[in-house]
């Protein structure tokens, strides 16, 4: 059933699709690309002649880099190993590091992540990888009932150093199973982390981090970024990590300044958000747009403050909305931010419906017409 | 409380080192013989505590397993006896209501006491939540273990220190942990052996397949070892499946399997002392089945009435455990009335350790609610136990 979604066929960059989101959408007159959010040391800026990254490339880096660095990483999965997996992002490893580092496993999700906590408990920094969204769900016992657990029960005896990486989401055309947004069941488990990466460089400094940490990460990886492209200094960008200066956990950032409202988003729902902001900016609306990178932790400050300078506020997310991350971000912000509020809260979330097929995905797919109308109904006095 | 030094010596010369047909090629069979379980259960001591002939004990070529040493059924039967009173003594504590709950294994404690006695110090053991007496064995402290069940955490000992897993609810889940923490020792070329736990109902659970499936394609040393105690709560194993014994799944993994009488102590400590050596060698992993009975209701919430005859029951007591292994010892002179006196005393010790850790009111902290569910508590939980302390402080004023 992959086939529909080989790496091919889901190549897709954040300029190209924010253009794409903008021709679809009936107003949007700017054709500018999205703005690039305020970035430290490791991007184009100061560098002009860097080559373009893909997002995979980053993720492979990363894990490269990890492996590198600490002997008891070790990678396992399906397909992960010879071939570097469906979406190539374990490309190499096995090669350079051998098979007692990286290798493929038995076609078993729960079986993968039930070794991967013994060898946890045992020393190891397992980094499996999901081979999609949906079939991790054979896992979800594991993970519910042992990563998210096994430190609370052992009152901090055992530690759960390990990495989940998931595929995720739509926006690809995949086919049934393949485009889950299965970020809310996890977020909803305490004693996870969750992780969302929406840029070339988040995905680089926030696998780094996420393999690095104590606790267990669900470190979901928006496969419609696969290969977008970005001006990233993969050398600089290590060097950061390493030295330190460029933390992500627990640590939104704002992807576009803006004074009039607040997007707030993650993963694979940042560059859509980006365009509206784009496309609102020619109707001279000035909208901030905010990255939260990690689910868990939430960063209520910055999200917060935000929402406090601008009075406005609308959450995108590709998951069905009821009961989902949009859902918990909503409710957080007007707990904090009421009296700064000049409007509700909305969200545009996909419908509460299973994943659509192809066909009908951007009906369902948040974008940036439906952005737009929903930063219209925040009630504006002009 | 140590283990018995007899199981941690240097490996047995005669036990190849490779992979399963390399064993079966050692003991001079095919690899599906070596795989195959005998058609009965090893049974070496017979229910009157007889040693049984050679002929009869169920063995067949390449599964023949020679007779423990008298210092090491002597020192098992010394724990076999402590691990009665521990059960009795929980199921009192329970009845007094010092204890929410206690899976008993009244009637298995000779699978319990082997299980333990099997591994070094640096074997792991991952138990379920009928195995307190296993995880006992191996030295976590008594009152620590039973702290899960009187509801203080959710854990009581720390897992690292005697290698137990902590005892496991969710079935079958914790085969798969054992399956990774004998993988991370294979990688790191130790020679550590993992004995992983589980019932006959849970031999149906996905992860059960996984786990035995994982464990040979990596040729990874852990022995499975299953107490067929007859039933799943309610559910007898003819409803559980339909494979001609649990042991023979073990033949379409590419293990060995084995089936052992589950009351006889001699035998099982036979069985599993070659497993675990077969498997430290690099044979791959095995299967071992003990028959053996539940004698008490599944939990004391259970009613075992619900589902079977009084007649069986008595038809296992009969074949008891503890009293088959005293009389086998008594005949044989390993066991005069000073050892019995020893050991009585033993087993009244651990007795009044439990109840007393369990009579002593559990200090309880509400903030441990927020403590470790991540290394460093999150942001949002730091505020939601600044809360909690607020509300109780609140309540405390009110007092
Ligand atoms: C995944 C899962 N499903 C159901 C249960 C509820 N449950 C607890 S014990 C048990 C019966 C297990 O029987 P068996 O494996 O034969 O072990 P025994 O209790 O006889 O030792 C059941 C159904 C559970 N603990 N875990
Ligand atoms: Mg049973």
């Amino acid at each position: 059933m992959s086939q529909t979604a080989t790496p091919e066929s889901t190549t897709t960059n954040v300029p190209a699709a924010a253009a794409a989101a903008r021709q679809a959408s009936s107003r949007a007159g700017s054709a500018g690309i999205p703005a690039v959010r305020p970035e430290p040391a490791a991007t184009s800026a100061s560098k002009p002649d860097l080559g373009p990254v893909t997002f995979a490339k980053a993720l492979n880096t990363a894990l490269a880099d990890a492996l590198e660095a600490d002997p008891a990483v070790v990678m396992f999965g399906e397909d992960i190993g010879t071939l570097g997996g469906v979406f190539r992002i374990t490309d190499g490893l096995t090669a350079r590091f051998g098979r007692s580092r990286c290798f493929d496993t038995p076609l078993a999700e729960s079986g993968i992540v039930g070794m991967a906590v013994g060898m946890a408990m045992n020393g190891m920094r397992p980094v499996i990888e999901m081979q999609f969204d949906a079939f991790a769900y054979p896992a979800f016992e594991q993970i519910a009932s042992h990563v998210a657990k096994m430190h609370n029960r052992s009152r901090g005896r055992l530690k759960m150093p390990m990495v989940i990486r998931i595929p995720y989401a739509g926006g690809i055309g995949g086919v049934e199973h393949h485009c889950d947004s299965s970020e809310s069941y996890y977020a909803h488990t305490p004693g996870l982390k969750v992780f969302v990466p929406a840029t070339v460089a988040d995905g680089y400094r926030m696998l780094r981090e996420a393999i690095d940490s104590d606790d267990p990460v669900m470190f979901m990886e928006p496969k419609k970024l696969y290969f977008s492209k970005e001006k990233v200094d993969l050398e600089a960008l290590r060097a950061e990590y390493e030295a330190g200066t460029s933390r992500t956990e627990g640590r939104a950032v704002v992807a576009r300044a803006g004074t009039d409202a607040t997007l707030i988003a993650y993963g694979p729902s940042v560059p859509v958000a980006l365009a509206a902001a784009e496309a609102a900016a020619a109707e001279g609306r000035s909208i901030e747009v905010v990255d939260v990178r990690t689910i868990v932790p939430f960063d209520d400050e910055t999200v917060c403050a935000s929402v406090r300078k601008t009075g406005r506020a609308v959450v995108v997310a590709e998951t069905p909305g009821f009961a989902s991350v949009a859902s918990e971000i909503v409710a957080r912000v007007q707990e904090r931010c009421f009296h700064s509020l000049a409007a509700p809260v909305l969200r545009v979330t996909g419908f509460d419906v299973p994943f659509p097929a192809p066909k009908l995905e951007h009906y369902f797919l948040p974008s940036v017409d439906r952005i737009l109308d929903a930063v219209d109904d925040l009630q504006w006095e002009d | 409380m140590t283990q018995a030094a007899s199981s941690a010596g240097p490996v047995r010369p005669g036990i190849p080192a490779a992979r399963p047909d390399a064993a079966a090629q050692a003991f001079g069979i095919t690899p599906e013989d070596y795989m195959l379980p005998t058609r009965g259960q090893i049974q070496i001591i017979d229910e009157q505590g007889r040693v049984r002939p050679v002929a009869e004990q169920g063995t067949a070529p390449g599964h023949e397993y020679p007779l423990p040493e008298g210092p090491e059924l002597l020192a098992a039967y010394e724990r076999l006896v402590v691990g009665r009173r521990v059960n009795d003594q929980n199921s009192a504590l329970v009845r007094q209501g010092r204890m929410a709950v206690y899976p008993s294994s009244h009637g298995q404690e000779a699978c319990q006491v082997a299980a333990a006695l099997c591994l070094r110090e640096d074997d792991w053991l991952f138990p379920t939540y009928r195995d307190s007496v296993a995880v006992m064995t191996k030295g976590v402290d008594p009152v620590e273990a039973m702290t899960i069940f009187r509801g203080d955490w959710h854990g009581g000992y720390d897992p690292t220190r005697h290698k137990v897993g902590i005892q496991c609810t969710p079935l079958t889940t914790q085969l798969l942990h054992a399956v990774g923490v004998a993988h991370a020792a294979k990688l790191r070329g130790e020679d550590t052996v993992v004995l992983a736990m589980c019932g006959d109902g849970a031999t149906s659970e996905g992860d059960f397949h996984e786990a035995l499936n994982f464990a040979a394609v990596f040729q990874l040393p852990v022995v499975f070892f299953v107490q067929n105690n007859g039933y799943a709560i309610s559910v007898p194993l003819s409803a559980q499946s339909a494979a001609p014994s649990l042991a023979h799944k073990a033949v379409g993994y590419g293990m060995a399997g084995e089936r052992v009488d589950g009351n006889d102590l001699v035998a099982l400590l036979a069985v599993l002392d070659r497993g675990v050596e077969l498997a430290r060698n690099g044979s791959g992993p095995l299967l071992v089945e003990a028959h053996t009975y539940r004698i008490q209701a599944h939990t004391n919430a259970d009613d075992a009435t619900r589902y079977r005859e009084d007649a069986e029951v008595q038809a296992w007591l009969a074949k008891d455990p503890v009293t088959r292994m005293r009389a086998y010892l008594r005949e044989g002179g390993l066991l005069d009335d000073a050892a019995e006196e020893r050991i009585a005393a033993a087993a009244e010790a651990t007795a009044a350790t439990l109840r007393a850790g369990m009579n002593a009111e559990a200090t309880i902290d509400p903030q441990d609610l927020f403590r470790y569910v991540y290394t460093t508590p999150t942001p949002q939980l730091v505020e939601q136990s600044v809360r909690l302390a607020d509300e109780l402080s609140r309540e405390e004023d009110t007092k």
